[in-house]
């Protein structure tokens, strides 16, 4: 059996497939920190929340109106978009003119404000969202086997990283997003309504968390407080990629979660630190992050 | 359909506390290059920029196209037909030349083709993958005038725009000044270069201490011209 410091080669892969399903995750999460972050200049503390809401949205769609899996892939980040955009315009829209930390303590007391409140009505026990039909099961790989969902997951991320990247990078629509996060006054004067983008950002944004919420209802338990241990990572993540780089999110995303997974072989103590440990060292040699422009 | 595009009565701006526009009053009509003579600090800029709505606060009348436009965002003032080019040009650095020219979102019918516009400004079509700050200023400064020109605005407000550049691309601005006029254009242009504005224009206004102090014709201007400069000169 071939070894690598003395580990099975199995055991390091499956180790590193799982560190990618966790990697998946901060993708998503990240990205849309970093989309909201990149354009408004709002770091969105509710973030965790809303990932939250998402996965309770799909929980509710399917115990009250009998909505599957597919389709709350697809309504629970609409609807968790609509939530977004009324809070933008009645809140955050105030504050863009403010210090960093107004933006941040008001999205702050939005997460308090979205995980009281499903505390409140659903306690905090929490619930678990059946994985769908289509995606039960496992594939042996060889080195392991890899349940389909998480399989679903890593692909489910990447498509969607890969297409919010190409739409911001590549398309008109893009090119009006970078010019707004450059310089919105400008924009504005040419004729593009940038009031209505920034609300629709944070609507993207928000929709981002929720379908990583969806994408993580049937692996964890479903409870109010399911983001708030995951956005400390997520935010540690942003800060490795640079605050507001799309390719930087992205990237450090999977990586970070593949260098988790690795560290769980080879030295398990610090698997939970390692993301900081590596954000420390990032911000003393390049204070940017790794594809933040200095 | 009025002879007047814009008509500016008593405009008061403000950057914050700073008062900058005491009461300035100007008319452009349809199809006119109007030119807004000023020393530095004259406020000049912050009139076109109290026109777009990107000043501060703002009192008065701007009435374009018959619509009052002094309590409108500045999206809107866009789409009644303004296409502006600011004195810094304002080209994105995270955007190509050609999304630079594709950027402006088209506010009214009529505007040039892209095809026509490379063929104004070819410099631009080569270039037209290139980061839009990487292009030289000449290049620049054609780019954030040609951006407005696919819009089908009818009013340009240009500011400055031969600042800085080498004589043979100020003479190919004229040229392209006058070019938009035959075209129908009707354009607002801030200048300070004589030699660029002065065979261009319609008609004149001074600025002096954000007030219009002064107003005159083209066939006015021989008489005046030695007590203008006295008064411009720095
Ligand atoms: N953003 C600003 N904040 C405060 N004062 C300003 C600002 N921009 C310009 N000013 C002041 O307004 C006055 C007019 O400036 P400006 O309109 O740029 O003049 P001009 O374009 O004729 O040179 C100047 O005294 C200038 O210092
Ligand atoms: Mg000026």
């Amino acid at each position: 059996m071939t070894t690598v410091f003395g580990v099975p080669l199995a055991v390091i892969l499956g180790q590193l497939m799982l560190g990618l399903v966790n990697g998946a995750f901060y993708a998503l999460l990240s990205l849309g920190l970093a989309v909201i972050f990149g354009l408004m200049g709002v770091v969105n503390f509710a973030h965790g929340a809303l990932y939250a809401l998402g996965a309770f949205a799909a929980l509710l769609g399917m115990k009250w109106l009998g909505l599957n899996y597919w389709v709350a892939l697809l309504a629970a980040p609409a609807a968790v978009a609509v939530l977004g955009l009324a809070a933008e315009r009645a809140l955050l829209r105030h504050v863009y003119k403010l210090p960093p930390l107004y933006g941040l303590l008001l999205t702050f007391g939005l997460a308090l404000v979205i995980e009281g409140t499903l505390f409140q009505l659903f306690g905090s026990s929490g619930d678990s969202y059946p994985v769908p039909e289509a995606l039960r099961g496992a594939w042996n790989l060889g080195f392991m086997i890899l349940p389909i969902y998480r399989g679903w997951v890593i692909l489910a991320s990447i498509v969607v990283c890969t297409g919010v990247w190409f739409v911001i990078e590549r398309t008109r629509l893009g090119a009006t997003l970078r010019a707004a996060r450059e310089n919105g006054a400008l924009l504005q004067s040419f004729g593009v309504n940038v009031p209505l983008l920034f609300a629709a950002t944070y609507g993207g944004g928000a929709a981002l968390a929720a379908l990583a919420g969806v994408l993580a209802a049937p692996v964890i338990l479903v409870t109010p407080h399911m983001g708030s241990s995951l956005v400390i990572v997520v935010f540690a993540v942003v800060v490795i990629g640079g605050m507001g780089s799309i390719l930087g999110a992205i990237v450090s995303g999977l990586g970070l979660g593949l260098i988790e997974g690795f560290t769980k072989v080879v030295y398990p103590e610090a698997s939970n630190v390692i993301v900081f440990v590596i954000m420390a060292v990032v911000l003393i040699l390049r204070p940017a992050g790794l594809f933040g422009k200095e | 359909m009025s002879v007047e595009l814009l008509r500016i009565t008593d405009l008061h701006a403000f950057y914050g506390e700073s008062h900058i526009l005491h009461g300035v009053d100007l008319r452009v009509d349809r199809g006119e290059v109007v030119i807004l003579l000023g020393r530095n600090g004259a406020g000049r800029t912050t009139t076109l920029k109290a026109i777009m709505g990107l000043v501060g606060s703002r009192s008065g009348s701007i009435m374009i196209n018959g619509v009052e436009a002094s309590d409108l965002p500045p999206h809107k003032i866009a789409r009644l037909g303004v296409g502006y080019c600011p004195e810094e040009r304002g080209i994105y650095s995270s955007l190509t030349t050609e999304e630079n020219l594709m950027l402006p979102p088209l506010v009214g019918s009529g505007g040039m083709s892209l095809e026509e516009i490379y063929g104004m400004f070819p410099n631009l079509a080569e270039r037209r993958a290139t980061q839009g700050t990487r292009l030289s200023g000449g290049e620049q400064q054609m780019l954030a005038l040609a951006r407005i020109l696919r819009t089908g605005a009818k009013l340009l407000l240009l500011d400055e725009i031969s600042e800085g550049l080498a004589p043979v691309i100020v003479q190919a601005l004229s040229r392209t000044i006058q070019t938009l006029r035959q075209k129908g254009y009707t354009i607002l242009l801030v200048e300070q270069n004589f030699r660029f504005a002065l065979p261009l224009a319609d008609r004149f206004y001074v600025m002096e201490h954000g007030q219009v102090v002064e107003g005159f014709s083209a066939s006015e201007l021989p008489a005046k011209m030695s007590a203008l400069q006295a008064q411009l000169a720095v």
